[in-house]
């Protein structure tokens, strides 16, 4: 694949579990959206099935996570599970939200990366969305 | 004030964090236009500017009511006989999300989620656990759920009635606010209709039954958390709790029969004199808006009562021991604007829920404010500043503003319908983060002052098999129960659902005593009000 340089990342912007906590997620959608990319938000209480399907069905480039609730390490593996029962396993997965360090190791091996806590800046994010983009996506 | 004028100033603000414009300085001028009985007045006393009591603390200090739950029912029982022990006044309880969502421990929906972010309740077994012990005709319980609230409520009463007590003995809070979700928490089941449709059965119930209970309560706290501005914080909540005597009213209850009970739970973050002025300006709104528009009565009915928790947003992830500080300060602003409870948060909060070390810190630092600053000893200190009566004015001023643009919109459920809170409250959690990182507002840790260091704090871990054994009690719940009473309770309750002018409370009590579950009573709604789902926000 070639990437034309007028191309725009597709992101979606997900909360897979049972958590409300939506300021970051809402940030996030207006920063990347700001930031060039097309940007679109999975609402509430959506299942890992749900979002994985939508990341499908919309054809994105990257499944932005944000759980702040501690379900991080089920919500986040399961939507990667489900990308890959999909042959979706090429969909890029960055996640969010209060995760502890050892955590953050476990979820890379689930090809979760980022994993940024809170005070993170959103130059910070946006950054690391786009060269995972270049370097696995465009290549 | 010629060489106030005239000297230069170090760069920064001239606005506070409500876009509120300020001077260098406030005298007499700004406030010459106040007529002092009008506006100011006695504490105890109409418009309740200093207070809503007339001795305040030094007839009695605030409830220290320090927020706890987590894990199963047992884990939690412990942390507060703990907590009462180290001299805190009344209990506080947080329910995990799947509890708060009105799904039971063991629903697919629950996987990963029990008693993270608080206890796990499914049945009328695990309150029984949850209160073991504890005198609930001595102490105050606040319950902090919204749509379950009625279900939770029914098993708080059912657990008091095998404690044989009379249900008006019984003190407590039940948040129940779900305008506030709608906005802000985001934690509801069905839509706004069904749900105020319930919450009009329980005040009605309570107001029958329950001379003590405070049924609602109208909550800021949660919208200044997903981001707005003080000002917003005091406008919808207070733009909610005249929904709540609306809806009292379309019930047929009379203004000065319930209104007294409702009460308000605000946020404190650090922006100091305005959190003071918005806790006055509160007071001062509500009591004139109740009077002369309301037309109560009833002194009682004018009073906003207020829980204030610490700001969690205003913790941070880096150099966690400064939290400490942040909450001393909130705090410090909570009692000063005439708190009637206040939760403090701990410093390991940005992190996870609190260890209970750090619970007790947060608890000292109430402590160390009531026995050792003297800002107990005289009522409403502050009154009279220059400066902050005029911006309990300015925050009167604009709240009314935001009120009118409401009234606008339609009223606060369109308002809610139509997303605009909603965003009015995630435009500002944006550009309060553009000012971060441009620099513009600074917080020590985060982007001034940083330190890469690795995290001084130890955290508190959920023990995962929480979940399983909350699957098992359920199980053993479900086996012993008669199931033939359950089923014709749940009946009851459908049919209760089903026709709006019967009051569904007295089913739920029953449904609720046959230990059917929190999932099975919610469920039995959605089959009749069916799901939410929240208009675009982007």
């Amino acid at each position: 694949m070639r990437a034309a340089p007028e191309r725009r990342i597709r992101v979606l912007v997900a909360k897979p579990g049972l958590d409300g906590h939506d300021r970051g997620a809402l940030v996030l959608c207006r920063a990347l959206r700001d930031a060039g990319m097309e940007v679109i938000y999975a609402g509430l209480l959506a299942s890992p099935v749900h979002v994985a399907r939508m990341a499908v069905d919309e054809d994105v480039d990257v499944v932005a996570l944000s759980l702040l609730n501690g379900a991080h390490m089920t919500a986040f593996a399961k939507v990667a599970n489900e990308l890959k029962e999909r042959g979706a396993a090429d969909i890029l997965l960055v996640g969010g939200g209060i995760i502890p360090e050892d955590d953050k190791l476990r979820l890379e091996r689930f090809g979760i990366s980022g994993n940024f806590g809170p005070g993170t800046p959103l130059r910070t994010i946006i950054d690391h969305i786009q060269q995972r983009v270049r370097k696995e996506r465009w290549k | 004030m010629d060489r106030t004028r005239s000297s230069p100033e170090r760069p920064g603000y001239i606005e506070n964090p409500s876009g509120i414009p300020l001077q260098r300085l406030y005298t007499p001028l700004d406030i010459a236009h106040e007529d002092y009985l009008m506006q100011i007045g006695y504490p105890g006393e109409y418009p309740y500017t200093r207070g809503v009591y007339p001795t305040m603390y030094r007839g009695r200090l605030w409830t220290m009511r320090m927020f706890s739950g987590f894990g199963t029912p047992d884990d939690t029982n412990a942390r507060i006989k703990y907590l009462l022990k180290q001299g805190e006044t009344g209990l506080s309880i947080a329910f995990d999300m799947p509890t708060l969502y009105g799904f039971d421990a063991d629903h697919e929906r629950a996987e990963g989620e029990v008693g993270k972010c608080g206890v796990s309740v499914s049945s009328l077994s695990d309150m029984e656990i949850l209160f073991d012990g504890i005198p609930l005709d001595e102490v105050s319980t606040s319950m902090t759920i919204n749509a379950p609230a009625s279900v939770i409520t029914c098993m708080y009463l059912a657990v008091a009635e095998k404690h044989a007590l009379s249900p008006s003995v019984l003190r407590g809070t039940v948040q129940t606010d779900i305008l506030k979700e709608y906005a802000a928490q985001k934690e509801w089941v069905y839509p706004p209709e069904a749900h105020l449709r319930i919450i009009r059965d329980m005040m009605v119930y309570s107001t029958k039954h329950l001379p003590q209970w405070n049924y609602v309560s109208v909550s800021g706290y949660h919208i200044r958390e997903a981001g707005s501005s003080a000002l917003q914080e005091l406008s919808f909540t207070l733009a909610d709790g005249f929904a709540y005597l609306d809806l009292g009213l379309e019930a047929g209850l009379k203004v000065d029969d319930f209104a007294p009970r409702l009460s308000f739970f605000f946020n404190c973050g650090m922006d100091f004199f305005e959190e003071i002025a918005k806790f006055r300006a509160a007071r001062r709104i509500w009591s004139k808006v109740v009077k002369e528009k309301y037309r109560a009565k009833n002194p009682k009915s004018m009073l906003l009562r207020f829980h204030t928790q610490t700001s969690g947003v205003s913790l941070t992830w880096q150099q966690p021991l400064n939290n400490i500080v942040r909450t001393a300060i909130e705090a410090l602003a909570a009692v000063l604007g005439g708190t009637q409870s206040l939760h403090t948060n701990a410093y390991d909060e940005a992190w996870a829920l609190p260890t209970k070390e750090a619970a007790v810190v947060a608890l000292r630092t109430q402590q160390i404010i009531a026995e050792e600053t003297g800002v107990v000893d005289v009522i409403d200190p502050l009154g009279g500043s220059y400066y902050l009566e005029w911006l309990t004015d300015e925050m009167e001023k604009r709240t009314y503003e935001y009120l009118a643009k409401i009234e606008e919109i339609g009223g606060i459920l369109q308002a809610l319908k139509t997303g605009y809170i909603q965003k009015e409250i995630a435009d500002t959690a944006y550009k309060y983060q553009r000012q971060m990182e441009h620099g513009h507002k600074l917080v020590i840790g985060v982007n001034a002052q940083v330190m890469n260091e690795p995290s001084p704090i130890s955290t508190l871990r959920i023990d995962e098999n929480a979940r399983l054994k909350q699957i098992e009690r359920l199980r053993q719940v479900k086996k012993s129960r008669d199931s033939k009473k359950v089923e014709l309770a749940l009946d009851e309750l459908l049919q209760s659902f089903r026709n709006p002018d019967s009051n569904c409370i007295y089913p739920m009590l029953k449904a609720v005593k046959a230990y059917a579950t929190l999932g099975e009573i919610v469920e039995i709604g959605r089959q009749v009000f069916g799901e939410w789902n929240e208009p675009s926000l982007l």
